[in-house]
Order: structure tokens, then sequence, then C-alpha cells
């Protein structure tokens, strides 16, 4: 914990913000106050509150009652015309969002300066720019290099880009959404020590987070959503993960604990698997992995190491250059999704909205999408609505879909919603082996936890478990064996150390 | 095999082959500017026709060559705005609006034209631009009957290429095109609007198609008729995917169908009676379909194209 550098000076105060989206109240009265070299953390729940009162700030919504103050440059409070972006940023707030938003087809540094500088003038001064861009890293530590197009930048690097946008536009006021959400540890641990130098220099951050150890760790103070509602705010000196959570949720979360149980018969076997992809993200080399029956196999690594192409191979999207694949003891010799399928792999897709969904066909419709020529689900070629319909209001019962009916598109579903269409989908046929990529990639604790649970159930019920996650927590928790890809290479981790993982997942020697 | 070395080392072979790619450099440049903003402009054929009439009648109603240029352009600029609104802020399909645009464009430019002209048999004729003739350069071997047979209308095409380039590469403007046409979110979380970006551009790019067509009717040839256009809209839409969104292939693109399409008139009369015509007529086409498979594999497509974009929603 470190002692606040400046004086209690207030550079932001949101007095009762209330929003509403027809029936739905987003943010009901919140008031928050933020000092001058402060880190704020702002929990809750997906659907809490948390980016609808952000967006509010930044202008991007207009509320239905109460107002904002921002300091000026001077330190005095200056109330803020509401709904437009332009105002926000020209007062000193900027704002990362949690989908990047920058053009992947210039560089850096065009992403830095784009819209700071004369539109219609003939000449640009990028050797200015670039003098104030590194100074600028110089003092927050945010590294990244500039004249790359930012789509060959890591995550990691592009985050770091998207704060040096908010930077270069004199930010005194930062907000950072799930700023960590695809970082690995090391890279979050270096964000946040960036966040200090940022903060000694007298900026401010509001951060948005699911991840309570880090919010301990690193904030100043804790605010909680709920439902709109502000139900907690505290100092983090006097704030401890329990009881974080409980005001979170509402409720004790129960703790995920798998029973020890007794690796069965192999339900998938790799053997010198080696695939070229078309970037780093997809390239195998070498690798040889055995999940078995009651058995969950963690994979950690820094995203883009191969996750992509480990899990296409897995999936049979992708088909290796040289090695065998085998499940349930079977070789599989020309890979495709449906022999996949059909050899009783269940596919849990890293980008669910892409991948694991088709957002313009009903709930229902996406619920069977992977088993069309079952006969419960059509005859001689014709689709059986009705037991679709069935089988889709059984399915959204036992695994708690909620949205606007199983009739609807499946693309108005919430992404915690759309993750749990796709458990069902995956869990109801009962896969020998599972293949869950980033499954709770920006689901909140609840819904995390509905994951991890089925997850367990599934390794209980004698299912292997291939999980493929940049959140070591997840791993750690609820894999019975880790391993570690880099650079296209997969390696058993020696233990189940943070440390040494992370290591291992920065290419360092263990 | 000797005939075709002959042709392609003829003088006249190359200054064709400029001559028929000028218009089609106006129309890649034109597409290119409104695909890199991430709108695709179907209404290029339409445009390339309004150009070409409305250039032609102002010249022919007594306004000056350089007058009439400027009066297809703003033709053009106007069918790109419709194109815009259509497009931009209401976000229909943009390939709906363009073939709309495509034929409502063309089907007013004969409207026009056969208004003002009821009862002509043999299309009137202006005074077109003449071959640009500069002392000394003109006399130069080779380089100086390719480059110096050709009218102003041709070295503003290329003189086009190397503003558009200028303006993409080197300016904060073409840099703000770039990112609205890769994700329009990054242009509008700068404060910058996207809306006006892509509005902008596509009338820009319309303006610089109906270029192309004016071409046609004052340098390429000195009066209007139907049909005159005939698909050189479309190819410019297949010869941006080519160039990769780059003035410079796209220039290299329009030059290389030009050659196509030069040698193939010139086969016609060298081995015409071996192999039927249409064959000859069909070669340029064939062989862009080709440069075309083999260019759009590894095609970077701006990662925006075809994505209406609205405010607010993310």
């Amino acid at each position: 914990m470190r002692r606040p550098a400046f004086p209690m000076t207030t550079v932001l105060k949101l007095n009762g913000l209330s929003k509403r989206f027809g029936p739905v109240i987003a943010n009901d009265d919140v008031s928050l106050t933020l000092n001058k070299g402060e880190v704020l953390a702002l929990l809750g729940e997906n659907g809490a509150g948390k980016t609808t009162l952000m967006n509010m700030l930044f202008g991007h919504y207009l509320p239905d009652s109460g107002s904002i103050e921002v300091a000026d440059e001077a330190g005095v409070l200056q109330p803020l015309p509401l709904g437009h972006p332009q105002v926000a940023l020209a007062a000193g707030v900027g704002m990362v969002h949690q989908h990047f938003t920058l053009a992947e087809n210039i560089s850096a540094l065009d992403n830095i300066t784009l819209g700071s500088e004369p539109l219609f003038a003939l000449r640009r001064n990028r050797r200015a720019a670039r003098r104030r861009i590194e100074a600028i890293i110089a003092q927050s530590g945010l590294t990244a290099p500039l004249d790359t197009p930012v789509g060959r930048l890591s995550v990691g690097e592009r985050q770091r880009v998207e704060i040096l946008k908010a930077l270069y536009r004199d930010a005194r006021i930062l907000v950072l959404d799930e700023p960590t959400a695809v970082l690995t540890p090391q890279e979050a641990d270096t964000l946040f020590e960036n966040i200090r130098m940022m903060t000694a220099e007298g900026l401010s951050v509001i951060f948005i987070s699911h991840k309570l150890r880090e919010v301990l760790a690193f904030s100043d103070r804790i605010a909680v959503l709920r439902h709109g509602r502000k139900v907690g705010e505290m100092a983090t000196s006097e704030a401890d993960e329990a009881s974080i959570a409980r005001m979170m949720v509402g409720a004790e979360t129960p703790e995920l604990v798998g029973a020890a149980m007794v690796p069965g018969v192999p339900v998938l076997t790799l053997s010198g698997i080696s695939v070229t992809g078309r970037s780093k993200r997809d390239t195998l080399s070498g690798v040889d992995l055995t999940v078995h029956a009651h058995e969950i196999l963690g994979i950690a690594g820094v995203s883009g190491n191969g996750q992509s192409g480990l899990a296409n191979v897995i999936s049979g999207l992708m088909q290796p250059e040289q090695g065998l694949i085998k499940v349930n003891g079977s070789e599989i010799d020309t890979p495709s999704p449906v022999a996949m399928v059909r050899a009783g792999v269940g596919r849990i897709p890293e980008d669910r909205h892409r991948e694991g969904i088709v957002g313009a066909m009903s709930v229902a419709e996406n619920m069977v999408i992977e088993r069309l020529d079952d006969p419960d689900v059509q005859s001689r070629g014709l689709l059986r609505r009705e037991a679709i319909d069935d089988n889709a209001d059984r399915l959204a019962k036992a695994y708690d879909v909620r949205g606007p009916g199983v009739e609807a598109p499946a693309r108005l579903l919430s992404g915690g919603n759309i993750q749990k269409l796709i458990l069902a989908r995956v869990f109801d046929r009962s896969p020998r082996l599972i293949l869950a990529n980033q499954p709770t990639r920006g689901l909140d604790m609840g819904a995390a936890a509905e994951v991890g649970r089925r997850l367990l159930e599934a390794r209980e019920r004698g299912a292997g478990v291939v999980l493929i996650s940049e959140d070591l927590d997840e791993i750690l928790g609820l894999a019975d064996r880790i391993m570690v890809i880099r650079d296209g290479e997969l390696h058993e981790a020696p233990s189940r150390d943070r440390e040494q993982i992370g290591l291992m997942m920065a290419g360092e020697p263990v | 095999m000797m005939d075709i070395l002959n042709i392609l080392l003829s003088e006249s072979f190359w200054a064709a082959s400029l001559r028929i790619a000028t218009p089609l450099i106006f129309g890649v440049l034109g597409a290119l500017i409104c695909e890199r903003a991430g709108v695709l402009n179907l209404g290029i054929e339409g445009i390339f026709v309004v150009g070409a009439m409305c250039g032609w009648m102002a010249v022919w109603l007594g306004a000056g060559l350089w007058g009439g240029v400027l009066v297809a352009a703003l033709a053009g600029a106007f069918f790109g705005l419709l194109h815009a609104i259509l497009t931009v802020p209401l976000g229909l399909s943009q390939h709906v609006s363009g073939l709309g645009i495509t034929l409502f464009a063309t089907s007013v430019s004969y409207y026009t034209y056969r208004t003002a002209l009821p009862n002509v048999s043999s299309p009137p004729r202006i005074e077109p631009f003449q071959p640009l003739d500069l002392p000394i350069l003109s006399d130069l071997p080779f380089l100086g009957s390719v480059l110096f047979q050709q009218t102003a209308l041709t070295w503003l095409a290329l003189l086009m290429v190397v503003v558009v380039w200028y303006v993409m590469n080197r300016t904060a403007l073409g840099v703000a095109l770039q990112a609205v046409g890769d994700n329009p979110d990054s242009v509008d979380a700068q404060g910058l609007s996207v809306y006006g970006l892509r509005i902008g551009a596509i009338v820009a790019g319309s303006a610089l198609m109906a270029l192309g067509g004016a071409f046609l009717t004052m340098s390429a040839f000195d009066a209007f008729f139907f049909g005159m256009v005939n698909g050189r809209g479309w190819v410019c839409i297949a010869l941006v995917i080519f160039a990769s969104w780059r003035p410079g292939k796209a220039l290299l693109g329009a030059l290389l169908f030009g050659a196509f399409d030069a040698l193939q008139v010139r086969l016609q009369t060298e081995i015409g009676a071996l192999v039927p015509g249409q064959v000859f007529l069909m070669a340029p086409y064939i062989l862009s379909i080709i440069a075309l498979v083999v260019a759009a594999r590894s095609a970077d497509y701006p990662r925006a194209l075809l994505t209406p974009w609205f405010k607010g929603q993310r």
C-alpha cells in the first residue's frame, strides 16, 4: 500500500448520476469522487453499470439526471457539459476501452497523433510528435514500437499505445476498462508499475476490474457497484477479498474445489504436431500432449504463442502438417470440425461472438447447430422446429440462459449468456473431451464460477478437459496438470509456482 | 512471336496503352479513396457516364474545356454525395446503393442527353483536348512520342496518382482516412468525425471517377454516345483489389490493363483471320481476372470495408 503523494485535492466529482435504457436502470443515483494522484478501483459484476457510468463521464451517453465536475488545469472543479466526448477529452478525461479503439493498418505514432493534428495541413510534424511521445514514454514507462503498424503489435503493446493516446491528449484523469483482461501476470504487473509512475506525476486513475487480487494489490480506494447502485466504498487498506466479493455479488460465492481423482484412459493424444500458420498465433512445432479422462489440463501462456493453433488443431479447423491426433484411442486421419465433433470433442471457442454462435440465427437454432444431422433435430432434411424449441427451452432452463427468449437472435444475448448458450450446447452432448479456450474471458465472477463448476462437473463425469487460458489464477484453480505454451512449443510446468510459470510464459530459462 | 515483339517495341503501342489506361487511372484512384475510407462505391460505372455526358455537354453548350472538366467533377461529386448519404449516416447496403446509383446516374445522363438533343442522328462533336506538344521533350526518342502524344487529362491523371499517394501517406488527413476504413471507433475515440471523413472521401473519390468519364468524351473521343463507358467502372473496382489499395500499384494495374487492351487490338489485325475477334475482346478481362485471383489471395482489405458505423454503438 502506498501513501497518496498529493494533498487531497478532488479532480473529479460525479453527482447523483442516473441512466435508464428503456425499463432497465443502468445507473441509479451514483456519486463518486476521485482525488489527484489516486487509483480508484471500480468493481462490480457484468451489468452492474460500471461501463455505463464511465461512458457518461466520457460523454458517450447522456445521463438522465445528475452532474459531473472536473478540475481544470488550475485544479478548480468546473461543471462538465454532458454528452460530448470532445468536451470530455478537452477537459482532460482519457478513456481506454476494453475493446481497443486502434486502427491496425497505421503505426502506433499515427494512432496516437490521430485527431490532434490539423487535418488539412500539407505537412505533418511527425518529428515534434515523436519527441513528445518519447518524453511521455520516458515519464510513464509505457514502451511500444512507434513505427510498426499496430496490427503487428502484441496485446500488451496495443494497450500501452491506448494509454499513450490518452496521455498525449494531456489526460489528467485516466479511465481503464478492465485493463488486465488481456495481459499476462507479468505484463499486468508492469502496467501497474507504469500506473504508479504516472500517478506520482499527478495523474488520477479509475480502473474497472473483476479481479479482486489486483484490485487489493494496486488501488488506493475501492467503490463497488451492484445493479446500478453504489453499494460500498472503502479504502483498500480496510478491504479484504471476502467482504468485497460479498458486496459485489450480494451473496457468498462458493469456492471451487475439484474432488481428488485418478486420471483414467487417455482421451486425447497429440504427438509431434506441427503446423505452420499464417502468424505466430497459430503456429505449432512438435507438440506432444495427452489428456486423460477425469483430468483438466491447463495450458498457460501469453496470448499469441500458438494457443489458436492448438485450439484449431483440436477442434479440426486446421490440419497439422505433421503428427498424429488420437481421440478416445482412435486415430483421426483427416481432421475436420465434423470429424472432431463426431469423435466426441466439445468446443468452447475463444471468440464466442464470432466463432461460438451465428448471431443472426435464433438461440434455439444455435443450440443445435453442431448436430444438424441428428434425427432429434431433423427428419428427411427438414428441421423439426418443435423438437428444436423444446430442446432450447430445456437447455435455457438448465443452464440459466437469460435473454429475450429462445426465438430471438443469439447476438442479442449478453456475453455471459452467450457463453452459457455455448456451455449448454457443449455439455448437453456429454463430450469425452472438452476444449475450453479462454472460457471465462470477459465474464463476471458469477458467470466465470459457473464455467468452472461445469468444467469440474464434466471432469467428474469422466471427460478430459483442455483448458487454454491467459488467466493464471484460473488455471491454478482448476487444472490438475499445467503445461506452458511458448513460441508454438508446449512444455510441462515443473511445479504450480506462479512465479516459475510466469517466467516460463515469458520464455526465460527456469 | 516476332509480331508480338514488334508490337511491344512500338511507340504507338505504348502511347495507346497509356491513353487507354487514363480513364482507369482516374477510376481506380477514385474507388481507392472510397474503399480506403471503408465504403465500396459501385456507383462508379454510372458516375463515369455522368462525367462523360456532363463534361461533353458543358463544352458543347459553350464552356471551355477545363470548365467542362470542372462540371464533370461536380456532377460526379453530386452522385457521390448521394451514395454517401445513403451508405454513411443511413448505413444502407453499399452494394444496393451503389448499383442503384449506377442505374440512376446512367439513365439520368441518357435522358438529359436525349432531352437536350431530341433530333440528332449523329452525335454532335466538340473540339477535344489536343496532345500537349512540349518543345524539346517531345523530340526525345521513344519516350517523347509515348508521353508527349498525350493530352492534358492524361497528365492530370498521372499527377493525381502522386497527389493521392502524398495525401494518403504524408498528411494527417490520409492517416485519418486509412484509420476510418480500418476501425472507425479509433477515429471517433480521438474526436474526429467518422461521417465527415467518409462522406468527404466518397465525394472526392466520385469526382475523380467522373473525370475518368470526362476523359472519354473530351480527350479520347469528341462526342458522347450510348454505351461508351462499356464496363470501365467495373474494371476499376477489380483493379483496386489488384492494387491492394495503393496508388502506385493502381497506376501499374491500369497500365497493365491498358497494355492488354492495346495489344489485343493490334493482335486482331495481325492474326485476326485465325482466331475470332471476340477472343481478343475478352482477353483483357480474362487476364484481369487471372491477375485478380493471384492478387486477391493476399489482399489486405480495409477491415471496416462494407461495415456501416453508427455513433454510440460498439
